[in-house]
């Protein structure tokens, strides 16, 4: 098995050196004091302004997640977590009161150039490469656990749109923030959602008024940078009647030797009519070859299709990151409302994925599709778990799963667990699955006509993945396109 | 100089010797047909030459334009000029023909120092060869291989042949699995590209496709050597007497 032998020598050399992502922006940074108590939840609550019901809130969450302990279901595997020896509040310490983008930390803008992420609008405005018809895309860009630049704000207000830090929208839109919540991931919900709801410091908040359809892409862009600090983001965003908004998260994090924890929170809630579509290009440190450091990512995401005929897209890519843990959900509560969920998941190195969806039909003729791409390389695991269930009185739902396994070298794993549960016979459930390995002579048959090994496994992955890349933005789609062929491939020239 | 020059090549898989001291000499513009029953190492010298992994040469040695082929990688060979056009090309999902084609074209350019084609240029001359092979638009779209009949394998391996413009052409069992009509249409396309400099060898079981790719030169393979070389009319004789009576031979 020489081809495929010489892939696996190639994959493993790749892994760290690859990461563009790992350097570190050296800024003095307010930080709370190691540990978490009920002092802690109080900091970073005081250090937001918040109202008092919002620490009541974080309060009752954190009291819930003393009583909790850390889910072993996984096929994940990792030291236990000390969680008195983490920072739970970070933030790049301002020179004053941040006014404009000019007055944020150069240091800090310098990262994000360094990233690619645009935060000066003129730049997202006069970019000199920008074919023709390109969307212009609205940045959140929190670092660590503060934002620190919203873009295109006025824009939206026009719009009607509301897109701000969450801490901001605690303080300015009250009434929503209240309503929502929680409201789809409960302060219960699970250990680390729970440990979320007492610590989370920042994130965005979306609202999208009736009948309004965001004029721009909106995105956040989430940087880790300190050292032993907790990134706890918590995003929410609501798509009320008749309204539709796409939005987009990048996550990159520093090389460091320890693991650092990534906990957030996502909700989403679509109203009557309306329609979310959320994107996720994952890229936080994953680790060295030797499965030393890289950041645990261990979120909840889930959107809740209350309204008839809504609907919630998840695309992911996933190819960052130690360990992995993540099922971004949908509750299909109103009738004929639809979710779906696409999947690209890389493992490689000693990277643990455990990623996948749940599709929970209660309402009517509701309707779901999940198309979830596994590729494992090196010594990694790569698992879907997924969970489709029909609610008694959700007559003529339908779900359709296809979940793909491809195989690079034969010291990795991959694992699909469906969970598949009809409680009406009028549901119909389809569920498609295969694994196979990257073929020896798939990849001859390539550099026989003139590709290297190593474009020849980028083109194979990249046509196994095909179907989901297409569900990306097109922006996205090429920055994910590059990202699979930089986790897999780039090792030689 | 010659194009190939094989020399006394040993070649193991695993633990078993496959060829034992073949030697075969191919000069431009020639067209060599290989000849053997199954099991007589034909495929694995179309191999050996092409780059296949999982082969071990233990003995002898082959000689591209004087150039030592054997310290070459795959794709070097191929950026060289080594075409094989596959018994059974391969399915690759998801990945448009076009893109495919576009791709492996660009990266021979590449390695050989040339340009890469623009769009247009490429687009023109992938029309042009595919037309002239019956091949459809809607192919071109289609992922490389995936659904297509046998017939539309081997068009598509002469297409790329005739995009990659490659000194030499090994055609291993082109006529397997194609009906009377479409080995016609894949013979007349492999006789378009003939050119003085330009050399082949084909590969077959059967005197059958000699009809329509007449060779220069027959060889006749038995168990890891090459027994007995002649004209074309050497591909007569065996139809009517058999590879049997070069068994002992070998």
């Amino acid at each position: 098995m020489p081809a495929v032998q010489e892939t696996v020598d190639r994959v493993r050399r790749i892994d760290v050196d690859q990461y563009r992502y790992g350097f570190e922006t050296l800024i003095e940074s307010d930080k709370a004091p190691r540990g978490l108590s009920e002092d802690t939840v109080r900091f970073i609550s005081a250090k937001k302004n918040e109202p008092a019901w919002m620490l009541e809130w974080r309060l009752e969450a954190y009291r819930r997640w003393l009583t909790m302990t850390e889910p072993q279901w996984a096929r994940v595997h990792y030291p236990k977590i000390d969680y008195q020896d983490l920072y739970y509040y970070s933030a790049p310490k301002p020179k004053k009161q941040i006014g404009s983008l000019d007055e944020i930390d150069p240091e800090i803008l310098k990262t994000y150039e360094k990233l690619g992420i645009p935060l000066r609008e003129v730049e997202v405005l006069e970019g000199v490469v920008k074919p023709e018809g390109e969307r212009r895309i609205a940045v959140d860009a929190v670092f660590d656990s503060v934002s620190v630049a919203t873009t295109f704000q006025k824009e939206l207000k026009q719009a009607g749109v509301i897109f701000m830090p969450i801490s901001e929208a605690i303080r300015e839109h009250p009434e929503l923030v209240k309503k929502y919540l929680g409201s789809v991931v409960p302060t219960s919900d699970n250990f680390f959602a729970t440990l979320n709801s007492a610590v989370f410091s920042d994130g965005s908040f979306v609202y999208v008024p009736p009948g309004v359809r965001c004029p721009m892409e909106l995105s956040t862009y989430f940087r880790i940078n300190e050292r032993n600090t907790g990134q706890f983001e918590r995003t929410l965003i609501i798509a009320d009647k008749g309204s539709y908004v796409s939005y987009l998260e990048g996550c990159t994090a520093p090389q460091r030797d320890e693991n650092q924890l990534h906990a957030a929170v996502v909700e989403l809630v679509t109203l009557d009519d309306a329609e979310i579509k959320y994107s996720t290009v994952q890229n936080w440190y994953p680790g060295n070859s030797e499965g030393k450091g890289g950041i645990y990512n261990f979120v909840t995401k889930r959107g809740d299709c209350r309204g008839n005929n809504s609907k919630i897209s998840w695309t992911q890519v996933e190819t960052g990151s130690a360990i992995t843990w993540k099922y971004p959900s949908c509750i299909l509560r109103g009738d004929n409302s639809r979710g779906e969920f696409y999947s690209i998941a890389i493992s490689n190195g000693h990277q643990q994925v455990d990623s996948g969806t749940k599709m929970l039909h209660l309402g009517k003729n509701t309707t779901s599709r999940i198309i979830s791409k596994g590729i494992a390389a090196g010594v990694s695991q790569n698992t879907y778990r997924g969970l489709v269930t029909a609610h008694r009185k959700a007559t003529g739902a339908r779900n359709y799963t296809a979940c793909d396994s491809l195989l690079i070298g034969d010291k990795c794993g991959a694992h699909t667990v469906p969970y598949v549960e009809a409680k009406n016979s009028s549901a119909t459930f389809e569920h498609e699955a295969t694994t196979s390995k990257i073929s020896e002579d798939v990849l001859f048959y390539c550099v026989q006509r003139g590709l290297s090994q190593e474009e020849a496994v980028g083109l194979v992955v990249n046509g196994f993945v095909k179907d989901v890349l297409q569900q990306l933005p097109m922006e996205f789609a090429v920055e994910a396109q590059k990202l699979i062929s930089i986790s897999l491939e780039g090792s030689v020239g | 100089m010659a194009l190939l020059e094989v020399k006394n090549l040993q070649v193991r898989v695993d633990d078993r010797e496959i060829l034992h001291g073949l030697s075969l000499t191919v000069n431009e513009g020639e067209v060599h047909a290989i000849m053997g029953p199954n099991g007589s190492g034909k495929s694995t010298l179309s191999h050996v030459i092409a780059g296949k992994p999982g082969y071990e040469v233990t003995n002898g040695e082959i000689l591209f334009r004087g150039e030592n082929l054997l310290e070459m990688d795959p794709d070097e060979r191929a950026a060289k000029g080594v075409f094989l056009a596959f018994q059974y090309p391969v399915e690759i999902p998801g990945v448009a023909t076009m893109n495919f084609l576009r791709t492996a074209l660009n990266a021979q350019r590449k390695a050989r120092g040339e340009s890469e084609y623009s769009t247009p240029d490429f687009l023109k001359k992938v029309r042009e060869v595919a037309k002239s092979l019956n091949i459809p638009q809607d192919m071109l779209r289609r992922g490389v291989n995936v659904g297509f009949s046998g017939g539309e394998k081997k068009r598509n391996e002469i297409l790329q042949m005739a995009l990659f413009e490659p000194s030499l052409c090994i055609l291993d069992e082109m006529d397997s699995g194609l009906d009377i009509d479409a080995l016609r249409i894949a013979a007349d396309g492999v006789n378009a590209l003939r050119s003085p400099d330009r050399a082949m060898v084909v590969i077959t079981h059967y005197q059958r496709l000699l009809n329509y790719i007449v060779p220069d030169f027959v060889h006749v393979m038995s168990r890891g050597k090459v027994v007995k070389s002649g004209g074309k009319e050497l591909a007569l004789e065996l139809e009517a007497s058999g590879y049997t009576q070069f068994e002992d031979a070998a």
